[in-house]
């Protein structure tokens, strides 16, 4: 192993956060001098609306929406948060349908989605909602026929994230949402990892909520947004402002609501582009990957996967011991294995999709975005090899280890 | 701990884990006295230790290793094997996980207790050796109960957690990751934490 860290960097954790296009700075250091507040009548708080408004404008283009269905929150936890807390609410603000004394008390979901929806759907089942997990196969698609049992008459609400930040997967959210609201259940889908990678219509889908963030397109952090659909049940989480029609309260973080709308302007410019560019190098890596490392399996669905993120297991290899190998040389990625994460188990997605735990240890995901180029690719395929090969010389298995 | 780094763990930890010392790169030309096997890939760590004994003077000559696991179980083992050879086998036995994370200039609580299983493998070597050469007195893993199959678990160990703050399940495995492989020692296991929770706190 090298000694000391490369001056060679190339960063392939685009599903945990994006860097900030140069664009989006040039306007935020721009928009840095806007101070005012958006709810101030006076000039400097008029400045502020107008910037707001222009990007709720943006926003809800990008996505079809109308500029009213789009609500500014702090992150995308927070706008799914929101979504999925709807059950808990008073019931004080039409929202009847979705409480856990109503005839729905049942919220269904998936075993993939991310925790910020696992938890507060766990959370909610101690004050009497009831909810329901529904599996995947092992390309983490979710199982339709599981769903369609599993809504009733009694659910109230469905949330299945579109692709997934670990494998990449993408679901078919426009059946699942038809066969959702065929029942009369309201629909939500995690738009995270999708927004601004591949296209997403909310009038096409069909869907009552998406949510979506900023810093995984290129924008700052600390800033999501909701769509709710036109006459979809609505409670805040965060009650107590005027702001975003009374929806979300709290003083409008106007630079991320303004970062937020330049970025998805410029998706709407770089998306189809990069996502043909990012397949390709997709296809680069994996291929180079498979020549040159031998026991090794792909997760997640071979064609209906987010273009920029492939994840691999590496027999034999622990994913934390890998990723700190590759961090020496500059290279960044991250790991499905229980050390990473602190807690005891390994990934709950790859574990989901029914792989075995030896190969949840040894999974390392790689997500490239509009920064990665080809000559990054080759630089990783080369290192990897070489990191894999030492961990393996070292690990147990090597010398027949026990496997279960 | 030490000064924290930039890095997520110890200099030291880092320094080990960048140049792991004693691996056994070639098993068959590597005559042990003694060889122990601990953890299970499939939770995630796995380590195997070899050892040469001096026979007259009871000492470690050699200690290499192997280890399936992440950064802090690879510098752990590597800095076990310095700390092993020179010893005699009795303080070689009693060297635990908190030696082994102090000579690592410190390791984040959870790290020690899932990743740091190398003593427990040098034990396992020097019992091997024991019972070898017909010195079975001396073996003493038969004294604490294997509670965890999967990763050589003890009730001693359990009893330890309890002493150290452990009170329902959930907390007994972040400290010890015991059941996290295959899960048939739940009930077992709660037993026991029970049972010490009574002896030591009186609460049930």
């Amino acid at each position: 192993m090298k000694t000391s860290s490369k001056e060679y960097k190339v960063y392939l954790d685009h599903n945990a956060t994006t860097p900030i296009h140069p664009e989006v700075k040039k306007t935020l250091i721009t928009a840095m001098d806007v101070f005012g507040n958006p709810s101030s009548l006076h000039q400097f708080g008029r400045d502020a609306r107008k910037l707001v408004e222009d990007s709720r404008e943006k926003t809800a283009s990008f996505i079809n929406a109308s500029p009213e269905e789009i609500i500014f929150v702090g992150s995308g936890s927070e706008a799914n948060n929101t979504v999925i807390n709807l059950f808990a609410c008073c019931g004080s603000r039409s929202c009847d349908v979705l409480s856990p004394g109503s005839d729905r008390p049942k919220i269904i979901t998936t075993r993939i989605e991310h925790p910020c929806v696992l938890e507060s759907s766990a959370c909610l089942t101690e004050k009497g909602s009831k909810v329901k997990y529904v599996g995947v196969d092992r390309y983490g698609k979710v199982d339709l026929d599981e769903l369609r049992e599993s809504v009733s008459g009694h659910t109230g609400l469905v949330s299945v994230m579109t692709a997934n930040n670990e494998i990449g997967t993408i679901q078919d959210i426009k059946k699942i949402c038809a066969l959702v609201h065929e029942k009369g259940a309201f629909f939500h889908t995690d738009a995270v990892q999708a927004v601004g990678k591949i296209p997403v219509d909310v009038k096409d889908l069909g869907v009552d909520y998406l949510s979506f963030s900023a810093h995984k397109i290129y924008g700052p952090k600390g800033i999501g947004a909701l769509y709710v659909r036109k006459g979809a049940p609505f409670c805040p989480f965060i009650h107590g402002g005027h702001q975003e029609r009374g929806r979300r309260a709290g003083t409008e973080n106007t630079l991320g609501i303004i970062g937020l709308g330049r970025a998805i302007e410029l998706r709407g410019k770089e998306m189809s582009s990069e996502s043909k560019r990012l397949s390709l190098l997709k296809k680069r890596l994996r291929y180079g990957i498979e020549k040159n490392i031998p026991d090794i399996y792909f997760n997640g669905h071979p064609s209906d996967s987010l273009p920029g993120t492939l994840n691999v297991s590496f027999m034999g290899a622990e994913g934390e011991a890998v990723l700190l190998y590759l961090d020496m040389e500059g290279i960044a990625v991250s790991t499905g294995s229980a050390c990473a994460s602190g807690s005891l188990d390994p990934s709950h997605v790859l574990m989901a999709t029914g792989i075995s735990q030896e190969q949840a240890h040894g999974s390392i995901r790689m997500s490239m975005g509009r920064d990665t180029s080809e000559k990054d690719v080759d630089y990783v395929i080369e290192k990897l090899s070489f990191v894999i090969k030492r961990v393996r010389e070292i690990s147990t298995v090597s010398s027949g280890g026990k496997r279960g | 701990m030490d000064k924290p780094s930039d890095w997520l763990y110890t200099e030291k930890v880092k320094e080990h884990f960048m140049h792991p010392r004693n691996i056994l790169m070639d098993e068959s030309g590597f005559s042990a006295d003694g060889k122990g096997v601990i953890g299970n890939i499939k939770c995630g760590d796995e380590m195997a230790l070899w050892i040469k004994v001096d026979k007259q003077k009871g000492v470690i000559t050699d200690c290499k290793w192997k280890t399936y696991g992440c950064a802090s179980a690879i510098a752990s083992t590597s800095v076990l094997s310095e700390l092993a050879i020179g010893k005699t086998l009795e303080a070689a036995y009693k060297l635990s996980s908190q030696d082994i994370a102090k000579a690592l200039g410190g390791l984040p609580e959870h790290k020690i207790h899932c990743s740091v299983l190398g003593d427990k493998a040098l034990r396992a070597a020097i019992d091997d050796y024991y019972t070898r050469n017909g010195m079975l007195e001396k073996v003493k893993a038969e004294k604490e109960h294997i509670i965890c199959q999967c990763l050589g678990i003890t009730d001693t160990e359990i009893e330890n957690a309890v002493l150290e703050g452990a009170r329902n399940y959930y907390q007994l495995q972040e400290r010890t990751k015991i059941g996290t492989v295959c899960g048939k020692c739940k009930e077992k296991s709660i037993d026991l934490l029970e049972k010490y929770k009574t002896k030591y706190f009186n609460r049930v």
